[in-house]
């Protein structure tokens, strides 16, 4: 089972050119609103048509515009998960399930697929209520039952969780996790949330601006995003322009300093991310003097903010970011980095 | 009091029921239909339809009945072609269909088209990825969730029907028994100096006015509650 994708639509000033390959196992589309992630959802489902481009999955077409093939999404066998679940708010919880199994003409077959579907999801007892009088988790399963019941091919996920609150979101997380592992199938989910990303992908492909980078490994992903917009979207807060002076060594004029990195830099470097948890205050690698500007408590960290002697004025100031029990007495005058954890970033054009 | 009233014919009664049922039911369908499929086009083909398809609620309905006229007359190309299949909307009383189904459209349409815009268009695009027909779509999914607006729609081009005079006397007339509806019965009567004729069937207007009203409260309240329950 393979997603192929490399599409292009123009939509007023926004054009979106995407390409990637997707494999069993979640893939997410991590992008900031506007980069043209819901977009490429709809392309793939059948519900907006690309100007041009090939759509693939498991080796059959399901859009190609040189050949003339735009299956109805009727046809497509991708299911369809949108942000705020699309319930069918006239039909009661059974209704919306029987929906995916209108084409089962056989009652009895219906009936048993039903009762397996409303138990999977804990659903037994709420057959007769209409999704208005459900909760956001339990609409939510209701809305992944009537999609699984249809047995689709691909499994498209367009910001499942931003409809709930921060406490139920993380349960739904866990569970839905399991859902989709037991899926197999492959399963492409939309985010601009790096902790849901983290926690749900197998993989990740950055979207910015209607361009798609190559899906990664989610922990590399992290670990070296590469772009400015990885880094953005990843979390990195400390960012700056940079240019390679030593095979493992940086300039980095904004903050007047020089990194060193533990693997060997590429000529085209344009920039230098690093991630507020680095720094070490008893570090000697990458150390440099400090001035601290103002700190805020978090319930189980501490945000601080400080500056470097020579950093050029107007620009912004650094973050570090500290477990409380490992928070100094008094502050360091000086934090280092290891060099592994000085992430370099590339144009995007190069990857 | 009771002899006067057993003189009078209740043809009018019926004559405008069946107009208004029947235009009613022919509006809802073409209203829904239009608005439906002018949303769907081109923005200039929509605003110049959206004008043609509005123009006979703000036009006077003598200028309606005019225009029918203009099409339908006996004399005219329409006319002549259709009195071939034994078809004439003059002087007849299903002419009076026509002229209540032109003058109640655009009620229809309108609120239909309110309606639509208002309505969450994922909702058709997850039934298409479940795999239903549109058709399913549109009569199971997006009418009933649009209900409300449809319904409002449905009362308003039925009550307009039935209280329809202008386009309806030009077209149609007044024959007593064969073309006379509630409201040319009234004026008619009035003219003629028949007071208390006429202050029968305006009550009987009202009767049927305040009946279609309380229907439609009902209606609404038992919505209400299923939405509750």
């Amino acid at each position: 089972m393979k997603l192929k994708v490399d599409i292009e639509k123009r939509l007023g000033d926004f054009c979106l050119r995407t390409a990637f390959e997707a494999e069993e196992g979640i893939t997410g589309l991590l992008g900031a609103s506007g980069s043209g992630k819901s977009m490429t959802l709809k392309c793939i489902a059948g519900i907006e048509r690309p100007d041009r481009g090939t759509i693939e999955l498991d080796g059959v077409t399901l859009f190609d515009s040189s050949r003339g093939i735009d299956l109805p999404p009727q046809k497509r066998h991708v299911g369809y998960l949108f942000q705020n679940y699309a319930l069918f708010p006239n039909m009661t919880v059974r209704q919306n399930i029987l929906c995916g199994l209108h084409h089962e003409k056989d009652k009895a077959v219906r009936e048993k697929q039903l009762e397996t579907m409303l138990s999977t999801f804990g659903l037994t007892g709420l057959e007769k209520h209409k999704p208005a009088q459900l909760s956001g988790g339990q609409q939510q399963r209701v809305a992944l039952a009537r999609i699984l019941v249809t047995k689709p091919q691909l499994l498209l996920l367009d910001e499942p969780f931003s409809a709930l609150d921060s406490y139920l979101r993380l349960r739904l997380q866990l569970e839905m996790r399991e859902t989709l592992v037991s899926f197999g199938g492959p399963v492409l989910m939309v985010t601009h949330d790096r902790d849901e990303a983290y926690r749900m992908c197998d993989r990740i492909a950055v979207m910015d601006n209607g361009r798609t980078a190559a899906p990664k490994k989610t922990k590399e992903l992290f670990a070296n995003p590469e772009t400015l917009s990885a880094a953005v979207l990843t979390g990195c807060k400390n960012r700056a322009a940079a240019r390679k002076v030593g095979e493992y060594e940086m300039e980095v004029p904004e903050w007047g300093i020089h990194l060193t990195t533990a693997l060997p830099l590429r000529d085209n470097l344009c920039g230098v991310a690093i991630r507020a948890h680095y720094f070490q205050p008893r570090s000697d690698r990458n150390r440099f003097p400090v001035l601290f500007v103002r700190e805020m408590e978090e319930p189980f960290e501490w945000v601080i903010q400080f500056r470097i002697p020579g950093q050029k004025e107007q620009t912004e100031n650094l973050w570090w970011r500290l477990p409380k029990d490992r928070r100094p007495q008094k502050m360091p005058e000086a934090l280092g980095i290891a060099p592994e954890n000085v992430l370099p970033l590339y144009p995007t054009e190069d990857l | 009091m009771f002899a006067y009233l057993s003189t009078i014919s209740l043809y009018p009664l019926w004559n405008s029921l069946r107009i208004a049922a029947i235009a009613g039911v022919l509006v809802f369908f073409a209203g829904i239909l239009c608005a439906y499929y002018v949303a769907r086009l081109p923005r200039v083909i929509k605003g110049i339809l959206d004008v043609i398809l509005t123009l006979p609620m703000v036009l006077p309905p003598t200028v309606c009945g005019y225009f029918l006229l203009l099409v339908f007359g006996a004399k005219r190309p329409l006319g002549i072609f259709l009195q071939q299949f034994g078809i004439r909307f003059v002087m007849t009383w299903y002419g009076g269909v026509l002229s209540a189904f032109v003058v109640a459209f655009p009620l229809m349409y309108r609120t239909a088209r309110g309606a639509f815009e208002s309505f969450d268009e994922n909702l058709a695009y997850s039934g298409q990825t479940l795999g239903l027909s549109n058709t399913y779509i549109f009569w199971r999914i997006r009418i009933p969730a649009c209900r409300q607006g449809i319904l409002a729609g449905v009362v308003l081009a039925f009550a307009r029907a039935l209280g329809e005079y202008g386009a309806t006397s030009m077209l149609i007339g007044y024959t007593p028994g064969r073309t006379a509806t509630i409201s040319t019965t009234v004026y008619q009567l009035w003219r003629t100096n028949d007071e208390m004729g006429a202050f029968f069937w305006v009550a009987v207007n009202l009767v049927i006015s305040a009946v279609v009203l309380l229907a439609v409260n009902l209606l609404e309240r038992r919505q209400k509650k299923a939405v509750k329950a």
